[in-house]
């Protein structure tokens, strides 16, 4: 059987991309999953969405994906109630006199772009958000249309759409090795040995990548970083920001469930490339640091219950930015990876500009920077407003 | 037997009859029952409904019990929810 794409990974990047290419009819498309959807970084993240970034490039692309969340539910006729998106804002606290400066300059790229950040000072902070404690706030920066969705769901739902529109999705089904020869790619090999033909492949599996890609000699740039997140009982909904900090790095929102559910970068960084090494134990440590920080961001919290600890992991690259786009020394061959903390916002804005460039159509927003090349030219993409 | 009566998870409020339709629209692990029940995630941590979720999950692939998919790492701590008050250090000393 031969296929004209195959795509490799059911994390958000992967089933978004294999529904935007399906709605342009871009043939027999498969998609390949070792364990279930959402099994990889999509299941175990926070799914934060947020405009307020520094750069024009992300500014623009983020704007992209947060009007292709608000219309979601509807286009891939999924409950809305169930993709759940909450626009309840950003809440981007400082925590020294630089910072503060280098949020409002962010801003003012920000609204260049349309997109209307408010700038709060420590007291309009305490006025609008009684719960957040602002002592060490030098002011903070607020996004209306930020928020979150359901990473799950979000998913699924992109998963349900693309098999409606005919992609084949293969669950329990892992590729150990990409196949290819002097012209290019030419499929994959399963773990029971068959080879699967396809005259596109696109790799979309997260901190898998580098392995996955080695097995044909590329060395690409991207590795796992252990993160740990908690989830506290259900109350009463009664915050609507995500607070966050990227100099302290902390993030905390509610859930529409009730949940508050939040984060902190790890203390000791790893760089995993090899899947053998992929730790995601959860520390006590962690829930001793995340503790401190609700006690003092959020103190009139400090009394719920945490009901789970776990951990993923982040696909860093060396810019944090996506690995994205044809691989030049293999034709046929792409990569979609390396959210590096963001993946799950960027994927349904990523997914139809990723569809354009492998069907060879103009691209509707200029993402070419992103591609594997820029790293042998050395033209790295710089963000400043990243947590951790 | 209604389905509909019989409750499976006390937490999330589900039955018998949502967990059956669930395994029946493909979602066929404990993991993926999680994520699209929220099974498993309310403040028992899945001690009540995790084995007569695999049960049914069993019934339906024809494994034992033990047969069935099951991450180790699923099983996530705290064992009993526990308030952030406990792990301030300063509070504690
Ligand atoms: C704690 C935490 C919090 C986060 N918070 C946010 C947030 O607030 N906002 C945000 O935007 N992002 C967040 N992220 C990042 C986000 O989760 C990721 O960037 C995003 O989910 C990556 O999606 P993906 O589809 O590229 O990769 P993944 O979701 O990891 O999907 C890759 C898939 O490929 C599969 N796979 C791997 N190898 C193979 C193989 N050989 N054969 C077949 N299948 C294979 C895996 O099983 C997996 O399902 C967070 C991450 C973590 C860990």
């Amino acid at each position: 059987m031969t296929y004209d794409i195959i795509i490799i990974g059911g994390g958000i990047t992967g089933v978004s991309i294999a529904y935007e290419l399906a709605k342009k009819k871009a043939g027999k498309i498969l998609l390949l999953e070792k364990e279930f959807l959402s099994a990889g970084s999509s299941g175990s993240c926070a799914a934060g969405i947020r405009a307020q970034f520094g750069s024009e490039f992300n500014i623009g692309l983020m704007k992209l994906a947060l009007e292709k969340f608000e219309v979601l539910a509807e286009e891939l006729e999924y409950p809305a109630d169930r993709i759940g998106l909450w626009q309840g804002g950003y809440l981007v606290m400082s925590s020294s006199q630089p910072e503060w400066e280098s949020l409002k300059a962010r801003v003012i790229v920000q609204h260049r772009l349309n997109v209307m950040t408010e700038v709060l000072t420590p007291g309009e902070v305490k006025y609008r958000f009684p719960d957040v404690n602002v002592d060490g706030c030098f002011g903070a920066t607020y996004h209306s249309k930020d928020g979150h969705a359901d990473p799950f769901y979000t998913v699924f739902a992109y998963g349900k759409a693309a098999e409606r529109f005919g992609v084949e999705i293969r669950k329990r089904t892992e590729v150990t090795e990409l196949v290819r020869d002097d012209q290019g790619i030419k499929g994959v090999r399963l773990a029971d040995g068959d080879t699967i033909e396809a005259k596109q492949v696109l790799v979309a599996t997260g901190a898998w990548t580098h392995h996955l890609m080695k097995t044909i000699g590329l060395d690409i740039p991207l590795w796992g970083e252990r993160h740990e997140i908690l989830i506290t009982e259900p109350v009463e909904r009664v915050f609507s920001p995500m607070v966050i900090s990227f100099s302290l790095g902390y993030y905390i929102q509610q859930r529409p469930h009730g949940s508050f559910i939040m984060g902190l970068p790890p203390e000791q960084k790893h760089r995993w490339f090899d899947p053998a090494q992929f730790d995601i134990s959860p520390t006590w440590g962690f829930l001793e640091r995340m503790s401190d920080t609700v006690q003092r961001i959020l103190p009139r919290f400090k009394g719920l219950n945490i009901v789970r600890q776990w951990a993923g992991l982040y696909e860093i690259t060396p810019d944090s930015h996506h690995i994205i786009g044809p691989i030049e020394e293999v034709p046929g061959l792409f990569s979609a990876a390396g959210g590096s903390g963001h993946g799950f916002m960027y994927g349904p804005g990523l997914a139809p500009i990723m569809a354009e460039w492998m069907l060879g159509q103009s691209l509707s927003y200029d993402i070419t920077r992103l591609n594997y090349q820029r790293f042998a030219k050395g033209e790295l993409v710089i963000e400043p407003a990243v947590v951790g | 037997m209604n389905l509909k009566d019989v409750i499976v998870c006390r937490c999330e409020d589900l039955t018998l009859e949502d967990v059956r339709k669930a395994i029946a629209e493909g979602y066929i692990s404990w993991d993926e029952l999680k994520r699209v029940l929220r099974i498993g995630l309310g403040p028992c941590g899945g001690k009540t409904c995790r084995l007569l979720v695999l049960r049914e999950l069993a019934n339906h692939l024809m494994l034992s019990v033990d047969q069935v998919n099951y991450r180790p790492t699923v099983v996530r701590p705290p064992l009993r929810s526990t308030s952030f008050e406990v792990f301030l250090k300063e509070e504690n000393g």
